[in-house]
């Protein structure tokens, strides 16, 4: 195996997509995710690969459309504000059932907001985003090895269920080294989708790439048909092959206080919990590696058990709807977020467990 | 200084190479085994003409990444000691440029340790290899890195746009070590005297 | 003995210190906006719309109402706000990712609408705010962040000539192209700023004004050697000179 390197996160992702056989990218600049345009404007010429600027993220995501629909992995990436012009192509993609990557580095907003480290696109990623009744599956690194894991596992995942696959990573994750192993690069070959557009080896007819149903019935089936679908992505994160991607749980078994947080802040959360053990606090931590689908049953068996939650993240409080969800009603559910781009110390939130635990 | 983990903020105005000194203190770390991470500050903040970065150095794995109170802090400009002297921890180490931040009354519960680097630099020919020298002086300090390991390792690191200068890199980076080693440094009780005495 | 004041900061313009980098046109091209507009004695009558790009903060060195817009959408916003305040002179000050990529559609109907309003392209080649990407007027060769070969015509195209082309739409009244790289063009440039403002307050149509512009910090060279290249490299492709001028004002 290959010796680990130290690499930024965003490289990562250019990196990982290359040795998982995308070979097209398109997109435009947009901080703070600039390092992926950058990397994979050397690199994807190196193998033989196309690189282009797009002139905006409109016309970027229909590149992607495009490029899916001939068969090609293919990978897009931007942050917030370009996130929000891409929902309408991903609305199209996930109508036609094409696979591709979506990378958004999110920055604080609304608007044009700032360019430091939030978690406030939650719902935007995890409710479809777009118009029309469709899902993205959503995964949520916390490191730099994962990013590359989930990279990978984000364009298999991608071509398995015919699906757009969102990266959700924040500016700090981007923007961060740690040492990885970059895996093994795949094989891909771009005519091994039979329905893609161009492709010889098809079984015969013409294949078409379409959302428009105008008979309200057919419509209304296709609709059933993606539901569907999404049920067997539920289950397959559930309790089928991709279990491995869905949460970890840390120190919960005898957790009396559980905090629920996901990307760059379950890290922090993890320092918490060893500092409340330390202070005689049993804590325990759950992570949804993937936002949808949501780990809702891991919450809810562990409802059963601890007394508390605490749901944390870098926004007003999005995903903690999930977890109440999951945990619907029983066991109290408590938030605490920063936003605007303020990343909560381990600290601040050290003081919020302690205050649930001891409230006097 | 811990012999488990080593958080380190690192500071100085953009163009000290503050970010490329924090990427080889993690590199000197990852080359010797251990979990490391490196987190720039980006964005608007560096529009101001500061950067900083932060680096753990762990014999486990990191859980956050993000550092509120460091073990040391390495400050290669006065804006950088204001910004960061207050957030050391008790009995932790601040090891600044001496040929840029002039003495005064530090707090009294860290350990100081002043290099004149940038004076190091010049003297071997280019400023700009003053964070090489702080390297060097780190590694003489650190618990986690491996100072023999890392002269080997150096040449490799310098990017490919910058081979010439290759040399120079390494020299600063030795002369940071011995600078810390022949003022026998160690545990910073020689200038923390010092100072008590301001 | 009195003293006749010859430099004084416009009145439209407030005392904030420019945020650009050291030798950005940025600050000149604001400073002759100013100086038109007061000399038309427009200050309090106008409404100006920046979107993203390193002049997001143009609100801040003008006193009069300002609008921030998203990227590349200041034609349409602008359009809105001089419909609904037709007595106001309406600019829009934008760089060339913002009005010639994202926002190709905006700017071209706008201006096929023959829209009251005056827009500022700031054309200095590159994505200044986000760090030097390309731009679609980056020259063939040059290279960028996201360019690092160079810009190769075969994958990305030409510089697109963004004057030339609306001066081909029916609309516009006044379509010019300047610069602000010698004390003469400067002077052009504030003259051709003050006919666009003046054609605007006399309802005539829509206004355009490129001015090609140097981004020394991620060109990667002093302001110096920037302005020699502007000259030498960027002028030959985007040639000064006024390429739609339906009432004649340039000859006066
Ligand atoms: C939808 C969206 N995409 C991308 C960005 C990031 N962005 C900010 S400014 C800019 C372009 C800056 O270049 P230009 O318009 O030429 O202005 P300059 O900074 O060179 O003056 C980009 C891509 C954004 N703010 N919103
Ligand atoms: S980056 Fe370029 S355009 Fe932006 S302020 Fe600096 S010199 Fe001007
Ligand atoms: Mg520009």
């Amino acid at each position: 195996m290959a010796d680990k390197v130290l690499m930024k996160g965003n490289e990562v992702i250019g990196e990982a997509a290359v040795l998982a056989g995308c070979r097209y990218y398109f997109g435009y600049p947009i901080t703070p995710q600039s390092e992926i345009p950058a990397y994979l404007s050397r690199r994807l010429p190196e193998v033989e690969g196309v690189f282009l600027q797009a002139e905006s993220e409109v016309a970027a995501i229909n590149m992607v459309y495009g490029a899916a629909s001939a068969g090609a992995r293919v990978m897009t990436s931007s942050s917030s504000p370009g996130v929000s012009l891409k929902q309408e192509g991903l609305s199209y993609i996930a109508g036609a059932e094409l696979p591709c990557v979506v990378v958004n580095v999110v920055r604080g907003g609304p608007g044009l907001g700032n360019i430091s480290p939030a978690q406030s696109d939650y719902w935007q990623a995890t409710r479809g985003g777009g118009h029309g009744d469709y899902r993205t599956l959503v995964l949520a690194p916390n490191s730099v090895q994962e990013i590359a894991d989930m990279t990978i596992a984000a364009f298999e995942l991608a071509d398995r269920f015919r699906n757009p696959v969102l990266l959700l990573v924040d500016g700090i994750l981007g923007q961060m080294m740690e040492p990885v192993q970059l895996p093994a690069p795949l094989s891909y070959d771009l005519n091994q989708k039979p329905w893609a557009l161009g492709n010889p080896n098809r079984k015969g007819g013409r294949n078409l790439c379409s959302t428009i149903f105008l008979d309200v019935e057919q419509l209304e089936e296709h609709n059933w048909h993606l539901y569907q679908k999404y049920q067997v992505v539920t289950d397959e994160f559930a309790k089928g092959a991709y279990q491995h991607l869905a949460v970890e749980t840390h120190a919960v078994d005898d957790a009396e206080i559980i905090l629920v947080g996901y990307g760059i802040i379950s890290r922090i959360l993890k320092t918490v919990v060893e500092k409340a053990r330390k202070r005689g606090i049993k804590a325990g931590l759950v992570r949804p590696k993937t936002l949808w689908p949501f780990p809702s049953q891991v919450l809810a068996d562990l409802a059963a058990r601890t007394k508390q939650f605490l749901v944390v993240e870098m926004s007003c409080g999005q995903m903690v709807e999930d977890v109440k969800l999951a945990v619907n009603g029983r066991k109290p559910v408590f938030f605490f977020g920063r936003t605007g781009g303020t990343v909560p110390s381990d600290f601040e939130i050290l003081n919020e467990v302690d205050k649930l635990v001891r409230p006097d | 200084m811990s012999a488990e983990v080593e958080r380190i903020i690192l500071a100085g105005f953009g163009g000290q190479g503050i970010l490329f000194l924090g990427k080889i203190l993690a590199e000197a770390g990852m080359r010797n085994g251990k979990h490391v991470s490196w987190i720039p500050s980006y964005g608007p903040e560096m529009r101001g003409g500061t950067a900083n970065c932060t680096v753990i150095i762990s014999e486990h794995p990191i859980a956050s990444p993000l550092v509120t109170v460091p073990d040391t802090v390495i400050a290669m400009n006065r804006p950088s000691v204001a910004k960061f002297n207050v957030r050391i921890k008790a009995g932790g180490m601040l090891m600044y440029n001496s040929s840029l931040i002039e003495r005064q009354e530090f707090r009294d519960d860290i350990r100081l340790v002043e290099i004149p680097a940038s004076e190091i630099a010049d003297e071997l020919g280019n400023a700009r290899v003053a964070n090489l020298v702080m390297a060097g002086a780190y590694a003489k300090f650190s618990k986690l890195i491996d100072y023999e390991g890392m002269v080997k390792a150096l040449p490799q690191l310098i990017p490919a746009s910058k081979k010439e200068l290759a040399e120079i890199n390494l020299a600063a980076f030795e002369r940071g070590y011995q600078y810390v080693k022949e003022k026998k440094y160690m545990f910073g009780r020689y200038v923390y005297s010092v100072f008590k005495g301001i | 003995m009195t003293m006749e004041q010859v430099f004084a900061r416009p009145k439209c313009m407030t005392k904030t210190p420019f945020h650009y980098c050291p030798g950005c046109d940025h600050g000149v091209v604001h400073r002759l906006i100013g100086e038109s507009l007061d000399e038309l004695e427009l200050g309090d009558k106008t409404i100006g719309v920046a979107p993203v790009g390193c002049s997001v903060f143009a609100f801040d060195y003008f006193t009069f109402d300002f609008n921030q817009a998203a990227h590349g959408r200041a034609p349409a916003v602008a359009t809105g706000i001089k419909r609904v305040r037709p007595d106001h002179i309406v600019f829009t000050y934008q760089g060339d990712g913002d009005l010639a990529a994202i926002g190709t559609a905006e700017i071209i109907h706008a201006a096929n609408r023959g829209e009251k309003i005056t827009v500022i392209f700031i054309n200095n080649a590159i994505y200044g705010m986000t760090g030097g990407q390309m731009a679609p007027t980056t020259l063939v060769g040059m290279k960028t962040a996201t360019s690092p070969y160079g810009r190769d015509a075969q994958l990305c195209g030409n510089p697109i000539k963004m004057a030339e082309m609306l001066a081909t739409l029916e609309a516009p009244v006044y379509v010019t192209r300047v610069s602000v790289n010698t004390p003469a063009n400067l002077m052009k440039a504030k003259k051709a700023l003050k006919n666009a403002f003046r054609l605007q307050k006399e309802g005539k149509g829509f206004t355009f004004v490129e001015v090609v512009c140097i981004c020394p910090t991620n060109w990667g060279k002093t302001p110096n050697d920037a302005h020699k290249w502007l000259a030498e490299k960027m002028l030959p492709v985007f040639p000064l000179g006024t390429y739609k001028d339906v009432l004649g004002v340039d000859k006066g």
